[in-house]
């Protein structure tokens, strides 16, 4: 009869790794000064609750160990203790070490004593050194604590004896209820006497074959009680019994519950064994181990990627979802039974529901899989905290649009990158306080990093106020590599992005922090794979911005079709500008043969479709005659002329490399409703295209 | 009894080594040229059915189409091998082939080709290695030549055949 503890490990690692985070972010928005009471209270809650989880599993060493972390806590939050510098640090060097044993309890293996005991001792010294007076008051306060406690236990209270008579359930009356009621009374100790239970092919499931003793502890009026039972009272044996304030009594309850497991041991066992589905049953047991241990044994591959955690409300609007889409479904199905004619009406109604609904659950769907970016910008504080001491730097950390949504799979393969291009802004980018003030700059340097929504994609910005990059020695440098020839010319952006070639570092000292030259061009390349670009913008002597465009999922687009001909393409909605029927007014010729029009105030390239897609079937070869959709690639426009635009759907995004290879200008491919395939168009390689 | 059984043994291993030296090719015609392709490389076949063109690639690569939700390229083997078009009609035939590359991916492509005749058992050892007529662009597809009742039929290299990197070079020079 005993749990299975193991299944709930990973809820509890989840929640220790989340209430590390909220300690970690707490600490290190303590303000010295001006302590603000709830952050302190966060952080010991995070802190109080790990410690109660890890007891519970058995992880002593966690327990122990996040004990003097609370400790030390507690008295900062009665404002026994000062809140130092000193520390803080102690407490998130601590955070780290609690850190990395929970990593090495749910991989299995070993923890670091030593690193353990080595910060245990430093929170000690902490907790003692700070100041001798709460040494002294420390024992006290646990002796105080004591004594409220085994107050509590010989205080008085009421021994309840609960039968309910089987039937008890079809009134309407539910045990725990009554329960819930009684423990805001006073503290209750239940124990369950299961030998009422029937076999489990006699077990009928609205009758109540089970019957509780219940010790409620406090000073509790009787008729308090009698009152709860009040509705019970004639389908069920109830018996009330003041407590005797002996030693006795408690012991007692300490053995009853034994007693009564040890019982419904027996009872289940003997039961098992007479079964004809017994030998199945151990079967199942026996499979069922396996699969445990095998799940145990794959869980350190499958680590981080196992699971997410789900805004309920999101998951209440699917399920209501669903219940629309079952009931569709049944309408549909009924008129499809008898189907007449002047039914087509329904049925058209139905069709246009199913299609509504299924839109919304996909999009809640999707939903489900969008996170904030603050998964990912949430170490940054800390990581900025201790780079920037030890490089001796001044720098402030500015997060702006943390709430932005991406898909998850961004998420996770976002941070890697992101860490680096914020330890080559604080390395490289950020100068020494002198420098700053030399240069006329404020002491402390920024480092902005901004997520917001742009067209389809996501744009992350890494801003430092910086030194910036110095396009000659950029160049010298990639000249010394042996990277570019002398007399190569290159435009500033092309000399910017010479820092994402491999072997490039133009650190003049290399740092363990950044600086090795395998870092940008591994940047690069995980940005691309995930079908992103990443950009420099750089002023001498102000700063840079690195700008990662990211899609905002991976999987599903929303989309405008669009015919040439006969052929149908989908231009991703996002990047669609506006689409407009041109007058020939409108329209110039450069050099007599590129083709620009006129929109308000920009002159903007014209891009033929039916001539680089080599379509011969379209209807439209005067610019009058057709659309021209105004298209916005990385912000360059320019002016897809089509035959017409088709509607609006969301398109589901197939690899067209997997099974041919990469088109040019086109993105991907995808299937429509009628089955047939239309490709995706790839604007941002349009637009390129059309001002080669 | 011995006798038998060490009989039955001969002729097991007889069998055995039969097949090992044997290769299943299906055989289909472009024209009137026999070709064959390992039959463990064929995934399905099926009919001619419409094509999503795909812009600016050789004309032998008539497009995508769906294939129970994977995009799959077809390609006209005729126009590939310059034997000229053929209007396609319900009766052409598509020969669904796959191979797994070197990254672990399966890779499919569709083959249309006039029609297909037959699954023949080729030995190891009758292949003739594939002549050499020069810088002709569709030897290089060609694994080797068998002859079957008289017919001479030509093995196609699969993996080389859904390699379209080829073309690419090709579409360079």
């Amino acid at each position: 009869m005993s749990i299975d503890m193991a299944q709930f490990h990973q809820v509890f690692f989840e929640e220790s790794f989340e209430g590390l985070e909220a300690m970690e972010s707490g600490l290190l928005n303590l303000d010295m000064g001006d302590v603000d009471d709830e952050e302190i209270n966060t952080i010991f809650r995070a802190a109080h609750s790990i410690k109660g989880g890890s007891g519970t599993f058995g992880f002593t060493a966690v327990s122990d160990f996040t004990h003097v972390m609370e400790t030390l806590l507690d008295e900062m939050r009665d404002g026994r203790r000062q809140i130092t510098q000193p520390a803080v640090d102690v407490l998130l060097g601590s955070v780290d070490c609690l850190k990395e044993m929970l990593t090495a309890i749910q991989d299995e293996q070993d923890i670091d004593e030593g690193q353990v005991s080595e910060y245990q001792k430093a929170l000690e010294t902490e907790l003692n050194g700070g100041e001798q007076s709460s040494v002294a008051e420390q024992p006290v306060a646990e002796v105080v604590a004591d004594e409220t406690v085994t107050a509590l236990d010989v205080g008085a209270g009421w021994k309840i004896s609960f039968s309910p008579h089987a039937h008890m359930l079809k009134t309407g009356n539910d045990p725990v209820r009554m329960f819930r009621e009684l423990s805001e009374l006073g503290e209750l100790k239940s124990t369950i006497d299961f030998q009422g239970v029937p076999d489990f092919y006699d077990l009928d499931p609205e009758n109540c074959h089970l019957s509780w003793s219940l010790e409620l502890l406090g000073e509790v009026n009787e008729d308090e009680i009698n009152e709860i039972f009040d509705w019970v009272e004639d389908e069920c044996d109830l018996a009330i019994q003041s407590l005797s304030r002996s030693d006795e009594s408690s012991e007692q309850v300490q053995t009853e519950p034994e007693e009564a497991t040890d019982k419904s041991d027996t009872v289940a066992q003997p039961k098992e064994e007479s079964s004809p589905a017994n030998t199945e049953k151990t079967a199942d047991k026996v499979e069922k181990q396996a699969t445990a241990k095998a799940k145990k044994d794959t869980k350190p591959a499958a680590k981080g990627s196992s699971s997410i955690r789900v805004d309920t409300g999101k998951i209440d609007i699917l399920i209501n979802m669903v219940g629309e889409l079952v009931i569709t479904q049944s309408m549909l199905s009924l008129v499809g039974e008898n189907f007449e004619l002047n039914n087509l009406d329904q049925l058209k109604n139905g069709l246009s529901q199913l299609e509504r609904h299924t839109r919304e659950l996909q999009e809640s769907v999707m939903n489900i899989r969008m996170l904030p970016i603050s998964f990912v910008f949430s170490r940054f504080p800390r990581l900025v905290h201790d780079l920037s001491t030890k490089l001796d730097k001044k720098i402030e950390l500015v997060m702006v649009g943390e709430n932005t949504e991406v898909d998850k799979t961004v998420v996770e393969l976002l941070s890697d990158p992101l860490v680096h291009l914020v330890r080559n802004s604080l390395d490289h980018g950020i100068e020494m306080p002198a420098d700053r003030v030399a240069a006329g700059k404020p002491e402390m340097g920024t480092i902005t990093l901004e997520a917001y929504h742009r067209g389809g994609q996501i744009v992350i910005e890494v801003k430092d106020d910086g030194k910036g990059l110095n396009k000659d020695v950029l160049r010298q440098k990639a000249i010394e590599k042996g990277l570019i020839d002398e007399d190569t010319v290159l435009t500033d952006k092309q000399t910017y992005e010479l820092i994402f070639m491999a072997g490039f570092s133009t650190a003049a000292e290399l740092s363990d922090i950044s600086g090795r030259g395998v870092g940008m061009d591994v940047v690069r390349r995980n940005i691309q794979s995930l079908g992103g670009n990443i950009e420099i913008i750089s002023e001498l002597g102000k700063g840079s911005t690195i700008a990662i465009h990211l899609p905002l999922t991976l999987a599903i687009l929303d989309g405008q079709s669009i015919a040439v001909g006969d052929e149908r393409f989908i231009i991703p909605l996002g990047s669609i500008v506006e689409s407009i029927n041109i007058k020939k007014e409108m329209i110039n010729r450069v050099a007599g043969k590129g083709e620009t029009f006129r929109l308000r105030d920009e002159y903007l390239p014209i891009v033929r479709m039916h001539e680089i897609f080599d379509v011969k079937t379209a209807k439209a070869t005067k610019l009058t005659d057709g659309l021209v959709v105004v298209v916005d690639g990385q912000g360059m426009r320019c002016g897809l002329f089509i035959d017409d635009l088709l509607g609006q759907q969301q398109v589901v995004i197939k690899s067209l490399e997997a099974n041919y290879r990469k088109v040019e200008g086109v993105s991907g491919a995808t299937i429509l409703g009628d089955g047939s395939v239309a490709l995706i168009l790839d604007i941002p390689g349009l637009v390129r295209l059309s001002n080669q | 009894m011995a006798e038998q059984v060490e009989n039955n043994e001969t002729e097991q291993y007889d069998e055995q080594k039969k097949l090992e030296n044997q290769v299943q090719f299906l055989s289909f015609t472009l024209g009137d040229e026999e070709y064959g392709v390992d039959i463990l490389s064929v995934q399905e076949i099926r009919s001619w059915e419409p094509v999503s063109r795909i812009p600016n690639v050789p004309s032998y690569e008539k497009g995508v189409v769906n294939l129970r939700g994977a995009i799959v390229p077809i390609v006209d083997l005729r126009e590939r091998f310059g034997l000229g078009h053929l209007a396609y009609s319900p009766l052409t035939v598509v020969v669904v082939l796959q191979i797994e590359s070197q990254e672990g991916q399966n890779r499919t492509m569709g083959v249309v080709v006039d029609s297909v005749s037959d699954v023949i058992d080729v030995e190891k050892k009758t292949i003739q290695s594939a002549p050499n007529f020069g810088t002709k662009v569709s030897t290089e597809f060609i694994n080797g030549l068998a002859s079957v009742n008289e017919r001479m039929v030509m093995l196609l290299d699969v993996e080389k055949l859904l390699k379209l990197d080829g073309l690419d070079d090709e579409n360079e020079s």
